[in-house]
């Protein structure tokens, strides 16, 4: 498969490949503790993570809790 | 005790709901929780840095407490549903303490798009606190929206400017009497959470004036006590006030 650019948290990243959910925060090396992730504006399961395929141009956010008020 | 207070079918012995931003270190957050007596905490949604330092902050939240997520740093509508979403996913809870912020320099809450985010969020599902400015109309509209408490602000957020709205929150009191009313945001000094429970608030939410105090385990002990002392005379009912003196010694029969 041909490399693939997304943006993932407002930064662009090069993929040699698509990449499932699970693979990518893999990829990125995040902690799957306690996040959320969502694809183009839609929240993702975590249990749809393995099914979901990142491709060419996709909008992702991953997110977790911070200290606040 | 009986004076519990409830909330969307949950029971809390502690009327102080406290935040775990600004704390200097884990141990002073963590010391000042235990301090405080509060049984819900809120933390923020953030996005995971990339870079690979991200840590679990929930492992620094006692297990026992409840997670409040907030919507804090949203500014329209559409991001506050998109991060309540997103936080009950990864937490797995309906609470949401909503949050949509009108203008950067005061932090005041816009009420039409808290209000647009209420709706859509109680349809799916949620528990919305909504954070808004002290309007008894705005309250009233949140609450048909299906939010099971409002939480008006008392002064700006992280300002400690203390109960800047006391005839605001006392006719949310009176006009809303069956309401759960949460004062959120600020609180400076204990006694601006004792007036604020004086005026008849259910409970209080605060951050800034327990985690910027130079001890914050001791300050949260001290609004605990305030919060407490407020609560217990509200049910007390204060005296009338007056302008002339009232003697509280017999005047008859003191030696003439």
């Amino acid at each position: 498969m041909a490399a693939i650019t997304i943006i993932v948290n407002g930064e662009e990243r090069d993929l040699d490949s698509e990449l499932d959910l699970n693979d990518l925060l893999r990829h990125l090396a995040v902690p799957e503790k306690s996040v959320a992730v969502e694809l183009n504006g839609k929240v993702v399961s975590r249990i749809d993570w393995p099914q979901t395929i990142v491709s060419e141009g996709d909008t992702i956010e991953v997110v977790h809790f911070v200290g606040g008020g | 005790m009986a004076d519990s207070f409830h909330l969307a079918g949950t029971t809390f012995e502690s009327r102080l709901i406290i935040g775990t931003g600004k704390y200097r270190s884990y141990d002073e957050m963590k010391a000042a929780h235990a301090a405080s007596g509060s049984e819900m905490v809120t933390v923020a949604v953030n996005r995971v840095p990339l870079d690979g330092s991200s840590e679990s902050f929930l492992d620094h939240l006692d297990p026992k407490m409840k997670i409040l997520p907030n919507t804090a740093g949203c500014y329209d509508a559409d991001h506050a549903v998109r991060t309540a979403r997103l936080a009950r996913e990864a937490l797995d809870t309906e609470w949401i303490k909503l949050e949509v912020i009108g203008d950067q320099v005061t932090l005041l809450p816009d009420n039409e798009q808290t209000l647009e985010a209420a709706k859509v969020l109680v349809k799916e599902g949620f528990v919305v606190l909504p954070y808004f400015t002290d309007d008894l109309i705005m309250a009233k509209k949140l609450l048909d929206a299906g939010c099971p408490a409002v939480m008006p602000l008392a002064a700006p957020i992280g300002s400690g400017m203390g109960v800047q709205n006391p005839a605001n929150l006392r006719i949310l009191r009176e006009q809303l009497p069956d309401a759960t009313i949460i004062v959120d945001a600020g609180v400076g000094v204990p006694s601006d959470a004792a007036i604020a429970m004086e005026l008849g608030a259910d409970a209080i939410l605060m951050n800034t004036a327990i985690a910027e105090s130079r001890d914050p385990a001791q300050m949260a002990t001290a609004m605990k006590l305030a919060v407490e002392a407020g609560r217990l005379a509200f049910l007390s009912g204060r005296m009338p006030k007056r302008l002339y003196a009232s003697a509280s010694s017999p005047i008859e029969g003191a030696i003439k």
